[in-house]
């Protein structure tokens, strides 16, 4: 059905648009920019920041374009001089509660502020500086993201994230007029509070204010250490995100020229954590396959649905909201824990150093991450498995640091025994990927066939919807396997933690009839982490995950159970999924945390 | 070759579900019971808890937002914007003096000078005794009679220096 068109003037050009449509939208049609700080295509909209003003011919006030849906006949002036003029006005003020510190700031030359202020030239300081002191204190207790509220512009974006896209609320708006800012509970450290890591609100903190704990000195320094033998572990979803660093579009693929850039900047050894998705899909297919048994052979109640576990932020969104379902959760650890497991026990062993010696970078999309190798239970090798955890844009940021010229690097392949990978480990940074990948291999396990879908390509568990659901019924089985024979195995898959609080609710209900739920806790899964490039739109994300997929189809070994050093780790060191070495390193407990 | 040393964590899952209330829970479930468990439930609920307790601790905040289902964050945020939801201890009286321009201009300062004097404490603070707390108010609509003051729920319009040196004594003397 078609909408009511309304027809209006923007700068004296004629647009008919939907009805319903906001003056910027239509703009845009139209291609007028009109700047925006509040305004987030992910989020609703607020209209608070008034950096969109236009002007409506006939009207003394100026409405803001971000929350003012067009009229019939409507006259909009995007850049009159009156426009001009408040737009100025705005960002001075905007400025005159701002810590303008920029040259020291992380997010230079990324900030949304800074742009704009550059654009309109401010710089005569009419305004005085409204800064408090009091607020220049940063706060540095969560080893993942860092909050300073001098640079906040209270335009309440993060609280948006927080809240709609998910359902955490671990930060709110509190306070009023002068005094309004945003905090947490009681203003709790951020350690202290329900919140995930999940580092959404830094994708789309128009400043400074919410940004990622950095660890690049700290890198840079192990890397010059000669003593220390530092390794290095790249996640699938930095391979196609990479490259925006360096202009390059929203999902090239540039997993070569990214292996090169780490060997010149100097670590030791360049691996996959694709190698170690690959190893998750064994240990927790085999998981999966052993409840199930526990169901249908020994008639006892293993907890189902089996949830992945390979999302920190989810983890400790389910520690906090659901712990009464931390049964459900597989006991794998993330692909980077399992990496960092074996980098400091078989690794070592193989290569003849000591592990106290070796130091494990990973690169991750995720600043949870940073958060899940810090958790005191992850030390299986008997020190801290992975030492530092760097985000996408920290490693741009260590590419311009070491002068190396990206774009006109020549490709290079990951260094051997923890690198080499499957298609299958490689599209584990996309919603649904992991599904993917865990059916493509347990399809096979149990009925000796390829899973039955064209070109290996599962289409149901792809896209971005908000929860996707699959069946695959299992015919023909193996002999080691009749007890699935006719069994349907259905499962969900979800991404953003507000849509998989939404299929929790439903779990807990225990009316889904899953067996399998893939979660992740962020929009598009890994591709739309909060340590990826900004800026951050579903556009973009698409992008980075059909960039993830084209990976996938151009790699020979496409089924995680065929990656020829996962075999050989298990024929030498591990021996068994789920075996007694596996316990030690690849699986973890969960705790059920507070509320607050 | 090194030594691998593996360490064991031992993992104690806390039950979830707890099965005795303290007072202040057991009161937010009764206000929720009453009011209902919507949203809009907030704020008759913080009002009721602020009136039982004079003001809201984190172990209230935390029960009303369990009860509720809502964030603690957002609990607080609510909170933290109405001046009359106090999210600090306070005393068993509270002066609230109107801050806004009418009562400005026509003397709220000398009114709380007087207090200060009187009962030795700061604005924005409580009595040492915990009998009284002296704060500021926005708006509270007598502009023509200002200025006022807002002692609990009572109001006193049109004060001079002298008598709300009459009012306190009356307050001293009833609360011991």
């Amino acid at each position: 059905m078609s909408k009511f068109q309304v027809n209006l003037k923007i700068n004296n050009l004629a647009i008919a648009v939907d009805e319903g449509t906001t003056i910027l939208e239509a703009a845009r049609q139209l291609n007028f920019n009109i700047p925006t700080l509040c305004h987030h295509d992910d989020i609703c909209v607020a209209g608070n920041c008034r950096v969109c003003v236009v002007e409506q011919k006939g009207s003394r006030l100026l409405p803001a374009a971000c929350a003012t849906p067009v009229g019939e006949g409507m006259e909009i002036l995007t850049n009159s001089m009156k426009v001009r003029q408040a737009r100025k006005h705005v960002v001075e003020l905007l400025l005159s509660e701002h810590n303008a510190d920029c040259t020291r700031c992380i997010k230079n030359g990324e900030c949304e502020l800074q742009k704009m202020s550059n654009e309109y030239r401010t710089g005569n300081n009419q305004f005085i500086s409204l800064l408090k002191e009091k607020d220049k204190v940063i706060d540095f207790s969560s080893p993942s993201i860092s909050k300073d509220d001098s640079k906040c512009i209270r335009c309440q974006r993060c609280v948006r994230t927080c809240a709609e896209m998910q359902a955490v609320n671990a930060l709110t708006v509190a306070y009023k007029g002068n005094n309004m800012r945003i905090s947490t509970f009681l203003n709790k450290p951020m350690n202290d509070v329900v919140c995930t890591n999940c580092g959404q609100c830094i994708n789309r903190c128009p400043t400074g204010s919410l940004t990622e704990r950095t660890y690049v000195d700290q890198v840079f320094e192990a890397v010059y250490d000669p003593t220390k033998f530092v390794v290095v572990q790249t996640a699938p979803a930095t391979r196609v995100a990479i490259g925006e660093e360096f202009g390059l579009e929203p999902g090239t693929r540039v997993t070569g020229k990214m292996v090169a850039a780490l060997r010149r900047i100097g670590f030791d050894k360049v691996l996959d954590t694709d190698f170690s998705a690959d190893l998750t899909i064994i240990e927790e297919g085999y998981e999966l396959l052993s409840r199930l048994k526990a169901a249908l052979v020994d008639g006892k109640a293993p907890a189902l649905p089996m949830m992945t576990s390979c999302s920190p932020g989810w983890i400790k969104f389910q520690e906090h909201l659901y712990p009464e379902l931390l049964e459900n959760l597989s006991s794998c650890k993330s692909p980077q824990q399992m990496f960092g497991a074996l980098a400091k026990t078989y690794y070592a062993e193989r290569m003849n150093k000591n592990p106290a010696d070796m130091i494990v970078v990973s690169i991750m999309p995720c600043t949870a991450k940073k958060f899940e190798a810090n958790r005191p239970e992850m030390r299986g090798s008997g020190y801290k498995d992975v030492d530092f955890v760097l985000t996408t844009r920290e490693l741009g940021m260590m590419i311009r640091q070491a002068g190396i010229d990206f774009n006109k690097l020549e490709n290079e392949s990951y260094d051997g025994m923890l690198g080499e990978s499957t298609g299958a480990g490689v599209i584990f940074g996309n919603t649904g990927g992991v599904m993917e990948a865990a059916l493509r291999t347990a399809y096979e396990i149990i009925t000796g066939r390829e899973v039955p879908f064209s070109n290996l390509s599962i289409k149901p568990v792809r896209g971005m919807e908000g929860v996707k659901e699959a069946a695959i019924r299992f015919k023909d089985v193996l002999p080691e396997w009749n007890f699935l024979e006719g069994v349907e195995l259905k499962v969900g898959i979800t991404h953003g933690l507000a849509n998989a609080k939404l299929l929790m609710d439903k779990v807990k209900e225990g009316n889904t009839g899953f067996h399998f739920i893939e979660i992740m806790a962020c929009p598009g899964g890994c591709i739309g982490g909060g340590g990826q490039p900004l800026p951050t739109t579903l556009a973009i994300r698409k992008k980075r995950a059909s960039g993830l997929y084209e990976e996938d189809e151009k790699m020979i070994l496409r089924k995680s159970h065929e990656n020829p050093e996962v075999k050989e780790l298990y024929q030498s060191f591990l021996h068994q999924p789920l075996g007694h070495r596996s316990h030690d390193l690849l699986h973890t407990h969960y705790y059920s945390r507070k509320k607050i | 070759m090194p030594t691998k040393v593996l360490i064991y964590i031992k993992v104690h899952i806390i039950n979830p579900t707890k099965n005795f209330m303290t007072r202040i829970e057991q009161f937010v479930k009764e206000q929720a019971d009453y009011y209902g468990r919507r949203r809009n439930s907030l704020m008759p609920i913080l009002q009721a808890v602020v009136q039982s307790e004079r003001y809201l601790s984190e172990e209230a905040m935390v029960a009303v937002a369990e009860e509720l289902d809502l964030s603690t964050a957002d609990v607080f945020g609510t909170a933290s914007f109405y001046t009359f939801l106090d999210t600090v201890p306070r005393g068993k009286n509270i002066i609230k003096v109107c801050k806004t321009i009418t009562c400005h201009m026509k003397g709220k300062d000398e009114i709380i000078s007087t207090i200060e004097d009187q009962l030795k404490i700061k604005l924005g603070s409580t009595s040492s005794d915990g009998r009284f707390s002296l704060l500021q108010a926005n708006c509270l609509g007598w502009c023509h009679k200002g200025p006022v003051m807002l002692v609990n729920d009572e109001i006193y319009t049109e004060i001079t220096p002298e008598k709300t040196v009459e009012v306190i004594r009356d307050y001293l003397k009833k609360t011991k």
